[in-house]
This record gives C-alpha cells, structure tokens and sequence, in this order.
C-alpha cells in the first residue's frame, strides 16, 4: 500500500505515482494545470477516483448525451442519486440501476452484498423509502466449479444483504454465458416510493452551514475501488480483493430508517450518500451543486482503524455512510433522530464561499483544490469507433435454418437452457414479500408492487438479450427496451421511465466501443418511440478477462404504472375454455435465437428484426384490451419462442393443459424468436370485443383441464406431453447443473 | 382492540403486523419503538419478524436481552396474549418464553415462498377461527426456522396440544414439522410462517387473517361482556 507522507509532489510527478492510480500522462497535466501547482499524493488520489470512468463517465458522457431523457411524467432526469417519475396523488416512483460486477468477480459475497446496499442507499438519499429490489445478473455456463462458486456467492449476498434490510427482491433475470465466464455482472435495480414534496437533493448550500457524517466508521476497505471498477480484470485481479467493501445491512436499516425520519427535519439541506469513490465524491459534488466551496478536518472523521491518512480516509469506500449538510445552529435536531436509532451524527466541516474543496488533517491542509475543476471538469474522450470483422460477417450470412425433427425433444431442451429454466432456486433465497406489497414476485414477467392505500401499483423489470446486440447492436438495443415494455405492458401497466445499466468491454478498443455507440443508438431510439425516458443509469466498462471482452449488456430496467390493481394481469393462463391467441405475425428468425445455441452451440447472424411503429401499435392495443378487461393473462414471447412461452403459461395453475394449432413451418411457429410478439388467453365470452380491439391477433388454441400440451400441425400431432413432465424439466434444470461434477 | 407492535432495531416486518392489526383486521394499533416501551394497557403484543441487532451473534438473541423483553415477561404473565413471527419468534424462544431453539435451515439457504400449513390446535385464541386440521396457505422467510428441541420437551409439547401449526411438507428441517408452538398457558404463541403477509387476497392468500381475527373474537368475548 502506498503511503502518503513518504511520497512529496515532485515523487508523484517524477516517478508518475498517478499512472498506478489510473491517470494518465495528459490529464496529470491538466491537474497539475487546474492547480497551478504540483498536486501532492492526496489531492491526485482525490482527482484519480472522480476522473475515473466510474465516477465521471469520461468515455460514455459523449454517448449518454443522446438518451432521452425528458417527458412530461418525469420529476427528476439523471444527475442526481436517482430518477424520479410521476405516478399522481403527489407520489413519485424513484430507481435506479447499479452495477458491482468487478468486486462480484473477486469476492462475489460481498461485492453482491453491497451493490445492494448501495443502490438501496442511492434511492433512500433522494428522500423515498424504498419498496423493492431487481437485479440482473450474468455469469458463465454452470460447468465449472468457479462459475458455480461465483453464481451461488453472489445470489447469497444479494440474499444476505436484501432481506437483512427489508427491501424485498420482486423481479430481475439471470443469464449464462461463457462471455462472462471470468467476468460475471451484478446489476442491482431500487425502486422507492415518495410524496414528491419531499425530495431531496445531494447540495451542500449556504455558506456556514454544516457538513455532518453519519453511518459505519470509516476503514481501510474499499480505497479506490472506483479505479479498480475502470481497468480490465486480469490475473492479478485476485491481488484486489482488498479493494472490495464489506456490508453491514443492519447499519443500512438503520439509516434508512433514519434517514427517512431526518428528511422531515426543516434542519436538514442535503442529503447524499457515500458510493463510489466514498467521501471524495458526496463532498465535492454536494459542493459544486450548490456552487459552494467546503472545507472539512478530517480529525473530527469518524475511523474504524488507527492512523489513517488522508489519503485514505478520501478513497474509502466503506459502506453505509451518508453526508448531510445542515442549517448552522440546528445540528441537535439532526443528532437527536440520529441518536434515537443509536447513530452518531458528526459535524465534520461547514460550507464555505470560495469553491474550494479544502481538507485538514492534524492542523494542516492536506488538500486545496478547485471544487468544479474536481466533480465536473474530468476531460471527455471520444473514442474511435469501429464495425467489428465478425457484425460485417454476420450480416452476409445467408439465414440460418434450423433443422429439428422432434419438436417434443426440442421444446423439452430448450425448457433447460439454463436462460430459459426456471429460476426458483435463485428467488427463492430472496424474501420477495417483506412490507406486504408484492402481487407478482420473480417468476412473473414484471414484478407488481401495489401503493398501499390507493387503486394503483407499479410494474417493474429488468431485461436484456445480449446475445442480439453482440449480433447487432443497434437492433439488439431497440429489442432490449422494447422487451423490457413488453414486460410491463404484458402484466397490465403503462410503461413510465426506464435506467440503464451499460455493461461493455474496453472502450479503448475501437469495435467494443462500436458496440456502445450503436447499442445507446438502439436505445435511445426506441426509449423515444415507446416514451420511456431514461432517467438514470449506471456504466460499467472494462467488463473483459484476460483480454475477452463479455458480449455487450446494456441492462434495461424499467417501471411502468397500473391505473387501477383491476388491471393487473398474470402472465400464465387462468382458466379452462379461454381462447388462447397470439398476437403478431411469426417469421422464420433464428439468429442469436436459443434454439440456435441448442442445435449449434453458438450464436451468429442476423438479430431478429425490429419495426418499432408495429411495437408501439401493439403495445397499445394489448394495453387497451386489459383495461377493458378482456384478458384473462398476457405474456411476451421471448427466449425459445412461442412454445416455451405456452409452457411456461401451464406452470402454474395445476391441472391447466394448452390444445393449439399451428400454420406453416412447425419449427417456425414454436420456435422462432420474431419480436413484437404476445401470448394471451382471452374468455370466450370476450374473444368479440378483444378482437375489435387487438389487430394482429390469431386465434391458436384453448386452454383445457387435461394438464397436457398438445400441438398440431397442418398433417400431424407434434407434442403431445404432460405439463408435470416438462415442468420438472424446466424447474430441475439449475439444481442440477449446479449438483452435476464439473 | 388495542395491538402493540413491538420495534426493534432491526425489525422489517413491524410495519406489515401493524397494517395487518390496523387495516385487514381494522383494530388499533401501536408501533412501539424498543427504548420507549411501556406495554400496559394494550390488549395483545406482536412481535414481528426481520433481523433484529442484524441478527448478529444469533437470530434473537440480542434483542431478548433489551429491557423491554423484561416487561414482555411480566405481560406474558399477566396473561396478554403475545404473537411473535419469524424473528419474534426467535427472540421468544431466547427469551425463555417458548422452549426449544432455531437452527439454520437444512439446505443452509434462506427460503422465502408460500407453504401448506396444517393447523393442528383450533382450541387456542390465537386459532379457534380455523377448523381443525385445516390446510393454510402463509408464506415463510427465514434462514434458521429450523426448530429443534430434545425429545423430553418434544413429548411434553405433544402432551400438551402446544403445537399449533405444523408444515404439511417439511421444508426446513424442523422437528416434528413444528411450524408453530404455544406455551402451556396458551397465551405466547410462537410461528416461522408469517400470517401478516397472509391477510389479502390481491398478495395471493387471505388465510391469515383467521389468525388475527381469532385474537379479536377471544378478547370480544372476554371483555365486551354481553356484546
């Protein structure tokens, strides 16, 4: 570890000290420029973690820019801890989607556990309580014993740390990879509830008035966990596990808790929690915010560990820390609610005029930088972009046919793709029910929270199919939000605003910075066209190891609105006799499809294609329906097509069977992975009024009472198979994976 | 009827006990933080589920060394009844209040998801609504509900009718697929399965609410003389 009073400023420019904390040549100059003076060892550690990728979006801010992010249900775009959407009766829905795939790599417990607690403490900060959690989460094939390792480690500390807090985990999605095999994502998704009237914002503001700490004592974990979240992984990545925090969920409890009861205090001006890059970034950003200055003496931080420098009490990412700014004179108020919880509130240094970010320690300053030069000024790269050899080869290719013969083996394969199985054995570690809310936990194809007390509940998900924008990044983005609004539209919700968790390779390479720049296209086209904003978001580069870069995972997640809980619409069939429909025509598309990875063991070609007014148009339309209440469930057709999708509509009303008919190519009809596409089963009494309503649907089948699916095609039966058989398959598949020798 | 719904730190499921009092049953309700108890003059005490002092050192075992588990006591003792879910069970067993002790779950992962309860004694206040033998839907979220006792307190809890709900599948190990027990007065009942989280047909079962209407029909028929 490097030590701060053995390294003098001329040490740190001639020995270039800075490279190892991430900068580079030229910006140690532009620091040492915006000074006017050689930085010393603290105050170019401070700079090295704001001007991280992680912290300022130096390569992504370029590509962030095109997101839109304005609409008329949006209270708070980005910028601050989290979005806020507009949801009526003076309530707000806030979230956010964060990633912790670098310390899930090298300690996945605990880098799940806190990529928990922090995003959680992202939403509390603007002043809601939050009522739900999501993730999403990648991670190697299950074949070998470290992927294993990493898969269960990391749903046990999202487990640990999420039910400690009583925030219950609804929804997210799990997928396998060998891409990921040494670099898994833990993307974690908040969502909280809040009167609009009392949202807070991350500003130190008024000149005297008091900077305080409150939360977990500050130690030695976590120093520069930032950088280390912006370079590749490698082999001595293993060396880093020093630079992942630990959690402590009863702390965070208590400070939501807290928290919650302090953002009613008049005493109280801002509020921000200490996340990446620790006190640094909530001092200086709360700092330049509000266009002030601060000064803090770090004698008065409260420390878990014995002669701790400046340098790193600054660096720290200890967990369940937060910084509030408070009106001089009214710090007792603060401290009483603190105490009650039995937390200490610390008043550590008041706001200042001069735009100074100032540090003292043991009667000396130790820092003295520009406050706006530090939080906004990090340089903006514009990385060169370009189209990658295999996208070129993938769009000459001629379309992949598939050729299957048995259309049972194949549906009962593609039911244990570890993407498509059944994901229980996650879930089922996290408490989804904890405050009393939850109306579809994960299983569903959104997860449904009602607002106590009113006819309303929130719709949310998370999705992502990046196996399409490996294939085609601009497409593959449209389909990711698109996907994710099916989601939303499918349990009944209008779709409100969406965050992003952008997880891509090194952008210094020129074709993984292509995959960015088209995908953020795709997105942002389709965010426009379905008018879900993005209203905050995450990045998370660097996702390679040794040199490989993950396939491109531009997380979406996103929370949509039921006007009334009549509207709420389950995902699987209901009842004996309903007419079952798809809604959407079927092509021939296999490319990136998981019948393809079953029959060829790897994805190439074209990505499905994607014609976002048909989306719109449907999308409404379904809407509609469900608000006339003419459907008894909805479910979007995705991985594996319309056969998995009927199968999975049988898995959970016991006794429920499926009788279709398809027209045209067998394997097409069951397995293609054409987008814009739903399942619905609609009550005979109402199949009139639905069709009226809904354009493109086709009448397929019935659902019956013989627990069994049956599939004809134009000659001949093609499945004919008990529910009970295929849902042991599809729910086995994980465990047994997981039990299997590597 | 008056509810106190006892708060420690730690404590997650205070606020469902208190809408499930409050709103499905539509008594009163106290939330009760733990430093500023004072338990007289309410008609029953929750104690909710969560993960009191984060369950450090043991699941319950701080908190059951908190004053107010002193008043606790002498409350149980006056006879008022006292329903403690999950982790207020588990602090009633630290406690002494209830015999026997929580072990981790056997597969040694939290599970959280509705279960088949059986109700085995209709002949308490905490049940008299359910039938005998009566299969319950109410969902568990623990990671040590595991229930274990020796033999010698197992017989006696049978002897005695003081096991009141038990899983029609045994999901965690426990002994003799105790879900739930009673102490020998009838008045302290202890359950893993959250009845709270049970009270509302849109959260996918009401059959919870028995449970705490079973707790008004009681008190109705002790105080409300003639109602």
């Amino acid at each position: 570890m490097l030590q701060a009073p053995e390294i003098t400023p001329e040490m740190v420019e001639k020995d270039k000290v800075y490279q190892e904390m991430g900068l580079t040549d030229k910006e140690y100059d532009m620091i040492k420029n915006i000074m006017g003076r050689r930085p010393n060892f603290t105050e170019i550690g401070i700079f090295s973690v704001m001007w991280s990728e992680h912290c300022s979006y130096k390569t992504s801010k370029p590509l962030l820019k095109k997101f839109p992010t304005e609409g008329p249900q949006v209270v708070q775009g980005p910028g601050e801890g989290a979005g806020v959407v507009d949801i009526g009766d003076g309530q707000g829905v806030v979230f956010k989607v964060e990633s912790h795939n670098h310390p899930s790599a090298v300690e996945p417990y605990q880098g799940a556990a806190t990529g928990v607690g922090g995003i959680i403490r992202d939403v509390f900060s603007m002043g809601a309580r939050p009522i739900a959690s999501l993730n999403s989460l990648r991670f190697g094939n299950l074949n070998t014993g470290r992927v294993k390792y990493l898969f269960d480690e990391v749903v046990h500390g999202i487990s640990g740390y999420g039910n400690c807090v009583g925030v219950p985990t609804v929804g997210g999605e799990v997928q396998f990879d060998d891409s990921y095999e040494g670099n898994p994502l833990v993307n974690a998704m908040c969502v909280g509830l809040i009167d609009t009237k009392d949202i807070q914002k991350g500003i130190a503001a008024g000149e005297g008035n008091t900077i305080m700490y409150v939360g977990s004592k500050t130690g030695r974990d976590g120093i520069h966990g930032a950088t280390f979240a912006s370079e590749d992984l490698s082999e001595d990545s293993e060396s880093k596990r020093s630079n992942v925090q630990v959690g402590d969920p009863f702390m965070e409890k208590l400070l939501i808790e807290a928290c919650l009861e302090v953002i009613q205090s008049d005493a109280l001006v801002g509020i921000q929690d200490m996340g990446a890059a620790g006190l640094t970034s909530s001092a200086s950003e709360m700092a330049s915010k509000a266009g002030m200055g601060m000064e803090m003496n770090l004698d008065l931080i409260p420390q878990r560990e014995q002669n701790m420098t400046a340098y790193e009490m600054m660096l720290s990412e200890s967990q369940e820390r937060m910084l509030l700014c408070v009106k001089k004179g009214e710090e007792q108020e603060i401290i009483d609610i603190f105490k009650k919880y039995n937390l200490e509130a610390v008043a550590v240094g008041q706001v200042t005029e001069d735009k100074m970010f100032r540090l003292l320690h043991k009667g000396e300053v130790v820092a003295d930088i520009p406050v706006d030069n530090l939080a906004e000024d990090a340089p903006i790269f514009h990385k060169e972009s370009k189209v990658p050899a295999y996208y070129e080869e993938y769009q000459k290719m001629a379309d992949y046919v598939p050729n299957v013969d048995n259309h049972t083996e194949t549906l009962k394969q593609l039911l244990q793709q570890p993407t498509i199985a059944s994901k229980e054995y996650v879930y089922d570690q996290y408490d989804s029910m904890v405050q009393a809310n939850t109306v579809f936990s994960p299983g569903s194809d959104a997860a449904v929270v009602r607002v106590r007390g009113y006819d309303k509940a929130i719709a949310m998900t998370t999705d992502c199919n990046s196996r399409y924008i490996y294939l085609d990044p601009e497409v593959g983005g449209q389909i990711a939000v698109a996907e994710a609004a099916r989601n939303i539209i499918s349990s009944g919700a209008k779709p409100l605003a969406l965050t992003d968790g952008l997880n891509f390779g090194n952008p210094d390479k020129p074709e993984n910075f292509w995959q960015m720049e088209k995908s953020v296209e795709g997105m942002s086209a389709a965010s426009l066209k379905l008018n879900t904003p993005v209203i905050s978001g995450n990045v998370s580069l660097y996702n390679e190891s040794n040199g490989q870069a993950i396939y491109p995972t531009p997380v979406v997640g996103m929370v949509g609105l039921h006007e009334s809980l009549d509207h709420i619409t389950p995902s699987q069939f209901q009842q004996e006799g309903d007419t079952i429909y798809v809604i959407g025509e079927t092509a021939p598309e296999f490319g990136g499809s998981e019948l393809q990875n079953v029959l060829e063991g790897k994805y190439f070609g074209k990505a499905p294609v994607l014609d976002l007014d048909v989306e719109v148009n449907r999308q409404g339309q379904l809407l509609q329906a469900i608000r006339d209440g003419l459907v008894s469930s909805a479910h979007d057709l995705a991985e594996g097509g319309l056969g998995v999708a009927v199968a999975e509509s049988l898995f959970a009303n016991k006794g429920l069977g499926a009788d279709i008919k398809v027209n045209g190519d067998v394997t097409a009809a069951l397995f293609s992975e054409t987008q814009s596409r739903f399942l619905v089963s609609v009550p005979e009494a109402k199949r009139e009024a639905f069709e009226k309503v809904v354009e493109d649907a086709q009448a397929i089948g019935i659902v019956t009472n013989t627990s069994k699916l049956v599939v004809n095609s134009e000659q001949e039966q093609v499945i004919n198979e008990d529910i009970e058989s295929l849902q042991q398959l599809w729910k086995g598949a994980i465990p047994c994976l997981l039990k299997s020798k590597a | 009827m008056k509810f106190a719904v006892v708060v420690f730190p730690g404590s997650n499921c205070d606020r469902d006990m208190y809408y499930a009092a409050k709103d499905a049953l539509g008594e009163e309700a106290d939330l009760i933080w733990y430093k500023e108890a004072n338990l007289d003059g309410y008609d029953a005490i929750l104690i909710p589920g969560g993960f009191s002092y984060g369950d450090y050192l043991r699941s319950g075992a701080i908190a059951s060394t908190s004053d107010i588990v002193t008043q606790l006591k002498q409350q149980a003792e006056k006879g008022v009844p006292i329903l403690g879910v999950c982790n207020g069970f588990q602090i009633l067993l630290e406690s002494g209040l209830l015999p026997g002790a929580m072990l981790r779950n056997q597969n040694l992962k939290f599970m959280c998801h509705f279960e088949e309860l059986v109700v085995e004694n209709n002949q308490t206040i905490f049940t008299s609504e359910y039938e005998q033998e009566e299969i319950v839907s109410i969902p568990i979220a623990h990671n040590e509900g595991n229930y274990y006792c020796d033999d010698e307190t197992r017989a006696k809890l049978e002897e005695n009718n003081q096991i009141v709900f038990t899983y029609k599948t045994n999901p965690n190990g426990s002994v003799s697929d105790i879900a739930g027990i009673i102490n020998e007065k009838g008045n302290v009942l202890g359950m893993m399965p959250h009845p709270e989280r049970a009270v509302e047909a849109l959260l996918s079962s009401d059959d919870g609410l028995k449970l705490f209407q079973s707790m008004l029909v009681n008190w109705r028929e002790k105080h409300v003389a003639g109602a």
